[in-house]
């Protein structure tokens, strides 16, 4: 029951949606800081490559070393490559391997989560042997293993991302479906002459969506670090390729000598970047969530 | 007044806590343990009918088994024992799972009690009015929006309102959509399930006069769910009154509120407030209701609670007796028969 | 005022700062409640009663802000009070109780707890003798067998003895001042029945006044002494029920008996309230807040609207109301 009679303002869903959004963004500043600081990240990612001053492969064993100043912003690394270009070109890279982790394992956790909620039964015990099984393993030591098994190439380190996060998106999403299975709308559904298939495609999907988009930004950020923590002990991107975690390791035995910058801005880009993904994550919920709207 | 639906000893039962898994079942054989889990008679041996045209409501506290029934009538869930039958097909035999592609499906509707809660948040007004035209006529682009609009047109719903989501609308615009969507396939047979307690009461009348109305239109039969006694005593013309899985008291609603002749219903017309209230001390019921989970099936369902329980009571179970075009489950209704207006 | 009032409010006026403007949900509003008195503030959603209890009882929403008037308990203004104040004055002085009790309770902790925690603060009563008051409580509230439930946990109790639990915590401190908002809405009949005479039954024993907030304006005549009846976060009549019952003045109050289906013996005599709530965000509404949509509205309800004179037995807000001692709705309800 609503106590104001509702205003003529007839609003399709994206139209509210964006409309929300605004309303999320300018009463929350920091959402927006993470708005901003996203598009600015995916700019990098798509454009970058384009119109960054040096070759990222190219290496000058003269400028080796050198610190950060007016030709090499970031300074060099040990094989006079600019660290500037490379960690720019690297958000292509990291972003993709965000990106695809978080809509892998959205696509596997998510609609095995809701079948397992939905259906119960066999469904349900199958899916949650497997979550279970999951997530026995230290998640990290987890990846280790799939990439060391499989290779380390750019899908596997995607795959084994997606892998170590299924038991959270099918948990979350078993218990969304599970909730609205008994919902009044699902049964006036199945009078409305729904089968089951399509009640869970087209009713139960559409509203479990919003709450797994949401985790879907924390779990880039995390996408992000354990791809750099692979590449860390080496089993992540190799060589020369131009990748945040593994220029961190290759910087890291620098830092000793003074050399700090190899190892800094890489560093630093990853913290922006898991940074901003979570704060979009918090951005997103309050989006989402109709019980927080004042 | 013919048949419409008639309802022979539908019983629906419960395992209590979740069914025991294949291995579970093993251990308990050797254990001596029962290897039936518990039941709980949510609704035990229910027999009536409802007429063409005729509306019947249906009364009970919660726990009474009443959505229970209605979900089984309405085929969202099925039944332990028994038949529903409604013309001549008997609907109980198709399992409930693959009921909504029946042919059949579109002769029973329902009205849901929240009408937020039953439609769903993300589908605008006209989705939700489309969805059963769309799978059940089968009906598309011009014809479908036509269909819409006039059903909702017939509910008092602004086409305008149509592009807005649940939460835009008010409860009584709500509360239209819910109705709209569910006489849309023209069913013979509607169950409305307290389709007004979340409304207000100015908002109510509204509902009810359409409920009314669209009766007479479509030429449906109501069954009507309520707690609210005086809202079921204007809609009415019979009344079942249930009592954990069980009726107790059937007739003519006029008949059975000014002169109740089971117990629980006298109770219960006791309790409900009245306007002008006369000040006379009112039969109060006490205490919590028995368990329903294997219940004895010798004793009366409401021994314990009732103000009159005698040894007769707690060994032979009161059948549901005919008294005119009356029915009452009580070894006493004929001392209540003779009373006029009833105070105790 | 009147003398001995447990609770008199004069002039409340509460706003909420919303995203789609500020609603103006109470514009001063003003009624009184003696000691031992149970008065009803009886109206549809957005009528604003329970946004009056909440103000009183100093729980609104942050959005929520007081704007003026004043909430006088025992000569402590209510609305002016410190939180430790409101602290101190919470369940000694006022309590209240809400429409679900499972919500209104601590799931994780027992209820002999819950009841033993209110005893402790405002009770005066020490960490030793707490739990054995507790049970007494328990059994004053008709819970059987209360040694054994004190152990228990809300989520193994119905909603009828949660209620009963909810009931026995506020009174636990014999509190001067019970609101109770919407305490049975959601309850079966039966169950509401024995309630309601529970909380009567105590109030009279313990000399305290009541507020009983609710829709169902049938609850309320049968409930209480006098009602108060509210729409769109104005008191558009106060009277003794009897009297509001038999001789409603404010159009509206007529029409919401109207309404309600105990008052007539078909559908077809049943009415609606013509018109709809008014948006309590426009900046342009009218003095009174029922003119627009009300049948009987002449040029002088554009001025403020009257204010309650102090020993005032029926007040109604309105520059046209029904005449005094027309019946207006039938004496007795058919069937």
């Amino acid at each position: 029951m609503t106590a104001i009679t509702a205003t003529p303002r007839p609003e399709g869903g994206s139209a509210a949606l964006f409309k929300h959004a605004r309303y999320v963004v300018a009463e929350n500043p920091v959402t927006g800081f993470a708005f901003a600081l996203f598009v600015l990240i995916v700019l990098a990612a798509v454009i970058g490559p384009s119109i960054v001053p040096y070759d990222p492969l190219a290496s000058d064993t003269a400028q080796a070393l050198k610190p950060p100043s007016a030709h090499h912003w970031f300074g060099t690394d040990q094989l006079g490559r600019d660290v500037f270009s490379r960690v720019v070109v690297a958000t292509r890279l990291d972003f993709f391997i965000a990106v695809a982790s978080v809509a892998l394992v959205f696509l596997m956790g998510g609609l095995a989560g809701v079948a397992a909620g939905f259906f119960g039964g066999w469904t349900d015990r199958i899916v949650g042997r497997i979550a279970d099984t999951i997530m026995a393993f230290p998640l990290f030591v987890l990846a280790m293993g799939i990439v060391a098994a499989l290779g380390n190439t750019v899908q596997n380190i995607v795959l084994a991302t997606a892998i170590v996060n299924f038991p959270l998106y099918a948990r979350i999403a078993r218990a969304e479906a599970n909730i609205r299975r008994e919902a009044g709308f699902v049964e006036a559904a199945r009078l409305s002459g729904n089968s089951d298939w399509r009640i869970l495609a087209f009713q139960i999907l559409p509203n479990v969506f919003p709450l797994l988009v949401v985790q879907m930004s924390l779990t880039m950020g995390y996408a992000i670090l354990n791809a750099a923590g692979l590449s860390f002990i080496g089993l992540g991107v190799r060589p020369p390729t131009p990748e945040w975690g593994i220029m961190v390791a290759e910087g890291a035995a620098f830092m000793v000598s003074g050399e700090w910058w190899n190892a800094f801005f890489p560093g630093a880009a990853l913290m922006i970047a898991v940074f901003c993904f979570n704060l979009l994550g918090d951005g997103l919920r309050d989006m989402v969530d109709p019980r927080r709207r004042t | 007044m013919t048949v419409l639906l008639d309802v022979a000893d539908v019983s629906k039962r419960f395992s209590v806590g979740s069914a025991l898994g294949p291995w579970a079942r093993l251990k308990r054989r050797f254990s001596g343990g029962p290897e039936q889990l518990p039941k709980v008679y949510a609704v035990d041996d229910v027999s009536f009918v409802i007429g063409k045209g005729e509306t019947v409501g249906l009364v009970g506290e919660s726990g009474c088994g009443k959505s229970t029934l209605v979900r089984a009538l309405t085929r969202l869930i099925d039944v332990s024992d028994g038949t529903i039958k409604l013309g001549d097909r008997d609907l109980s035999r198709k399992a409930a799972r693959v009921f909504a592609r029946d042919r059949d499906r579109a002769r029973i509707q329902m009205v849901f009690q929240d009408a937020g809660e039953s439609v769903n948040p993300r589908f605008t007004g006209f989705d939700a009015i489309a969805d059963p035209l769309r799978r059940l006529r089968k009906l598309r682009g011009r014809a479908l929006t036509e269909r819409v609009e006039t059903v909702a047109t017939q509910c008092g719903l602004p086409l305008q309102l149509l592009t807005r989501y649940p939460h835009q609308l008010s409860g009584g615009q709500r509360a239209r959509v819910g109705i709209a969507r569910a006489i849309a396939v023209e069913p013979e047979l509607l169950v409305l399930d307290e389709p007004t307690a979340a409304l207000d009461v100015s908002v109510q009348v509204v509902i009810l006069q359409l409920l009314q109305r669209l009766k007479k239109e479509i030429g449906m039969s109501y069954l009507f769910v309520s707690h609210d006694l005086s809202v079921v005593r204007l809609l009415c013309d019979r009344v079942l009154v249930m009592y954990l899985g069980k009726i107790v008291e059937s007739g003519p609603a006029k008949d059975v509120f000014e002169n109740p002749l089971h117990p629980y219903t006298q109770a219960l017309v006791a309790a409900v407030p009245r306007l002008h209230d006369d000040g006379v001390e009112r039969l109060r019921l006490d205490g919590e209701p028995r368990s329903p989970i294997d219940p004895d099936p010798n004793v009366c369902r409401f021994y314990g609670r009732c103000p009159r329980g005698t040894d007769l009571c707690k060994t032979t179970m009161p059948m549901l007796r005919h008294f005119g075009a009356r029915q009452a489950a009580c070894h006493f209704a004929e001392d209540y028969l003779a009373k006029p207006k009833t105070t105790t | 005022m009147k003398a001995a009032s447990a609770l008199s409010v004069e002039g409340l006026s509460v706003e909420f700062r919303t995203r789609s403007g500020i609603v103006r949900a109470l514009d001063n509003v003003s009624f009184a409640v003696e000691k031992g008195e149970t008065i009803a503030l009886v109206g549809e959603s957005g009528s604003g009663k329970s946004v009056t209890a909440y103000a009183v009882m100093g729980i609104l929403d942050p959005a929520g802000k007081v704007t003026a008037g004043r909430a006088t308990l025992d000569g402590l203004d209510l609305l002016a009070a410190t939180q430790s104040q409101l602290a101190d004055v919470r369940g000694r002085k006022i309590a209240m109780i809400f429409q679900n009790p499972r919500t209104a309770l601590n799931p994780i902790r027992t209820v002999g707890r819950q009841i033993a925690d209110v005893l402790i603060r405002h009770g005066n009563v020490s960490r030793h003798d707490a739990p054995e008051k507790a049970i007494d409580m328990l059994r004053a509230v008709g819970i059987t067998d209360p040694s054994r439930r004190a152990g228990a946990y809300p989520f193994e109790m119905s909603g009828g003895m949660c209620q009963r639990v909810m009931i026995a915590i506020a009174l636990a401190a014999k509190p001067t001042l019970l609101i109770a908002d919407e305490p049975t809405t959601g309850l079966d009949v039966t169950t509401q029945a024995v309630i309601m005479d529970l909380v009567n039954d105590l109030a009279r024993e313990m000399g305290m006044g009541t507020i009983f907030i609710t829709h169902d304006l049938a609850l309320a005549g049968q409930r209480s002494s006098r009602i108060v009846v509210m729409h769109a976060g104005h008191v558009v009549e106060n009277a003794p029920t009897a009297e509001l019952f038999a001789h409603p003045r404010h159009p509206y109050t007529a029409e919401l008996i109207a309404a309600t289906p105990d008052s007539a013996a078909n559908l077809d005599e049943l009415a609606s309230i013509p018109g709809s709530l008014p948006d309590l965000r426009r900046t342009d509404l009218p003095p009174c807040r029922y003119s627009e949509r009300c049948p009987r509205k002449i040029d002088a309800c554009v001025q403020p609207l009257p204010h309650p004179a102090p020993n005032a037995v029926h007040f109604v807000a309105c520059w046209n109301p029904l005449p005094a001692g027309t019946v207006s709705v039938p004496t007795e309800s058919a069937a």
